[in-house]
């Protein structure tokens, strides 16, 4: 059986923009001393997947480098986060980010797809940058502000009803965090998407079992997931959170007149093994001393 | 003065018709809101979201995004109250052209604590993007929707219902940021808002009789709060300011008014009715008007106390004053 090369191309592209989310993630967590680097290796797979193959998204209409924090969204002005995922056309899908504390993982795709300069990296979570540690809607590719959980998925609800009523064939995708799924607006959203047939909303759920506190079945039980979701109405698919042919396929699931749940179980410390010692602590890595340093960057200079 | 019945729900139609960007949020309510006609005569175009209050915020903020503008009608605890997170991320930090159309302001409800708005103003006032607007008769009620929709950013507005008076001829439209300055007395300055203007009116019938001269100010704009012509009256009154709220004495009209004449140099003494700094309970409007001092004998004393004067105004005169048809007889809202 000949191999489709198409298949190959995306696959061995989405491959290099996932390792390179990781390996960024991990170089600016140690050169800043600290970072959302557990969220980067749980979701570098699906962002890759959504960036190279499922989007369907022009390039990006913003600077390669962010300018400055531009002020809050006021009368006569509305920054633009989600310029660097195209421009806005009514065939072209829009992303958006619900769980804002991925932000970091965000960036380092934009880095790896070329719509932001590498150094620009750099300025995450300093000050007068916009590109914030946990960023908003001025972030570099960010079009919602989403920082405070379960309210992206509702958004995109409005959003997706107002691109039916114009007509628009673009596809609305929202990335969640499983953690999110805690919120009670989530399933409100999930009953409203189904009630009013939204089923131009895709949503990429990171399932890595993880938050603040510790396991999510030790903090919250939030299982099981795939029948809550189906319960409320979304058609549900459940995929390894780092088979990169199986989060494709599973964007083409047939979900007619329902919202498209793609439930992806991931691992916090994939690709960087070091990190299997600190679960389930890894909300927010930072390292102890000058010894664990030494010993990521010796892993960071291999990856 | 002639009472109307339904006002919002035949105007909203009428002006809705060439504005097709208008959509209509129901959280359950559509009756209690005065929306079915809304809903019979642009069925595309009115979405129920159910009792799902947080939910329906942040959807009509994302459809906000997109073009649309989301007229969110239900009762107001269940806006800024349930769903004030929402309200902040999804609408107000991204300046979202919402209207938010909150019904039951203070104590229009005999539902009790649960479905009482008593410090709403006080709350979303502080929402930076926010405008804070209050209907108190028909005319304000018919011309609220275009002040509301020329503003680009999210609106809050404190909405009467069923049978409202017309205090205001309906050519004198409600304006944004400029209060309605019904009388320039220099005495006192009496700065009402909502149900409240109607019952001061009774009282200032007879106190201007008795000789006091009245500053009587009826404010639609909670927010922006800056009408030059509001402090220039405050300034004017020789005895005192009297400000008089459907609403706690906390955070709303009263607050304003205290941070206008601070930051203007106002130095004389401020009385704030309102309800004062608590909860409520159920009971019909009439009851609870007296119970917390917001009706017009409460207002003469206020006078009285701050001028140091007795006026000899009883409550059977107030009661034979008519500034409308309607009797003030009991009518219980409806849920």
């Amino acid at each position: 059986m000949a191999l489709d090369t198409q298949t190959t191309t995306w696959v061995d592209e989405a491959r290099r923009v996932a390792a390179g989310i990781r390996r960024r993630a991990l170089e600016l967590t140690i050169e800043q001393n600290g970072c959302y680097l557990s969220q980067a290796l749980s979701s570098a797979d699906i962002l890759a997947v959504l960036y190279t193959r499922v989007l369907n998204i022009g390039p990006s209409a913003a600077p390669l480098t962010p300018p400055p924090f531009p002020g809050v969204p006021r009368p006569g002005h509305h920054p633009l986060g989600a310029d660097y995922n195209g421009p806005r056309e009514p065939g072209s899908d829009r992303l958006l980010l619900s769980a804002a504390h991925y932000a970091v993982a965000i960036y380092a795709a934009l880095v790896e797809t070329g719509r932001m300069a590498p150094e620009a990296l750099f300025e995450f979570n300093q000050d007068g940058s916009s590109v914030e540690m946990i960023g908003a809607e001025h972030s570099p590719g960010m079009e919602l502000t989403t920082g405070s959980f379960g309210q992206a998925l509702s958004q995109a609800a409005g959003i997706a009803l107002a691109r039916r009523l114009k007509g628009e064939t673009g596809k609305v995708w929202v990335f969640m965090s499983d953690g999110e799924c805690e919120e009670g607006q989530t399933y409100e959203a999930v009953q409203a998407l189904a009630h009013h047939r939204l089923d131009n909303v895709h949503v990429y759920i990171d399932v890595n079992g993880q938050q603040v506190d510790g396991l999510t079945k030790d903090v919250m039980n939030i299982e099981p997931l795939a029948d809550r979701f189906a319960a409320f109405g979304a058609e549900v698919v459940t995929v390894d959170g780092h088979d990169l042919e199986a989060l494709e396929a599973a964007a083409r699931t047939e979900h007619t007149g329902k919202p498209l749940v793609i439930l992806c179980y991931t691992d916090t410390a994939r690709g960087i093994p070091l990190l299997e010692d600190r679960k389930p602590n890894l909300h927010y890595v930072r390292f102890k001393n000058d010894e664990e340093i030494a010993r990521y960057r010796e892993f960071l200079a291999g990856m | 003065m002639e009472i109307l019945t339904q006002v919002h729900e035949k105007n909203l139609v009428a002006w809705a018709k060439d504005k097709p960007e208008v959509v209509v949020f129901s959280g359950d309510l559509t009756g209690s809101t005065e929306i079915t006609l809304f809903k019979k005569t642009y069925p595309d175009r009115f979405f129920s979201l159910g009792m799902a209050e947080q939910n329906m915020m942040s959807f009509a903020g994302g459809m906000a995004r997109d073009g649309f503008t989301p007229f969110v009608h239900t009762f107001a605890v269940f806006m800024y109250r349930r769903a004030l997170d929402q309200i902040e991320m999804s609408i107000a930090y991204p300046n979202q052209r919402v209207r938010m159309f909150g019904f039951l302001p203070g104590i229009m409800t005999p539902g009790g604590v649960s479905h009482q708005a008593i410090n709403d103003v006080g709350v979303l006032r502080t929402l930076p993007n926010m405008t804070v607007l209050e209907t108190g008769d028909a005319t304000d009620v018919e011309s609220v929707l275009d002040v509301a929709q020329a503003v680009d950013g999210p609106v809050y507005i404190r909405m009467v219902r069923k049978d409202i008076p017309r205090l205001f001829p309906a050519s004198e439209r409600m304006q944004l940021g400029k209060a309605r300055i019904l009388s320039r007395g220099t005495d006192i300055a009496l700065v009402t808002a909502g149900i409240c203007t109607e019952e001061a009116m009774r009282a200032t019938a007879l106190l201007e009789k008795q000789g006091v001269s009245i500053s009587h100010i009826h404010v639609t704009t909670h927010k922006p709060f800056n009408d030059p012509a509001v402090a220039e009256r405050l300034a004017a009154a020789r005895f005192g300011v009297i400000t008089m709220e459907n609403h706690t004495t906390v955070g709303g009209l009263g607050s304003e008014v205290a941070e206008m004449m601070a930051e203007t140099g106002v130095s004389t003494r401020l009385t704030r009715l309102g309800i004062p700094d608590t909860y409520a309970h159920g009971a019909s409007k009439e009851y609870l008007v007296k119970e917390y001092g917001l009706d017009a004998i409460s207002l003469v004393r206020a006078v009285e106390g701050v001028m140091n004067q007795k006026f000899g105004i009883s409550e059977e005169a107030l009661a034979d004053v008519r500034l409308s048809e309607f009797t003030g007889e009991m009518q219980l809202e409806a849920l």
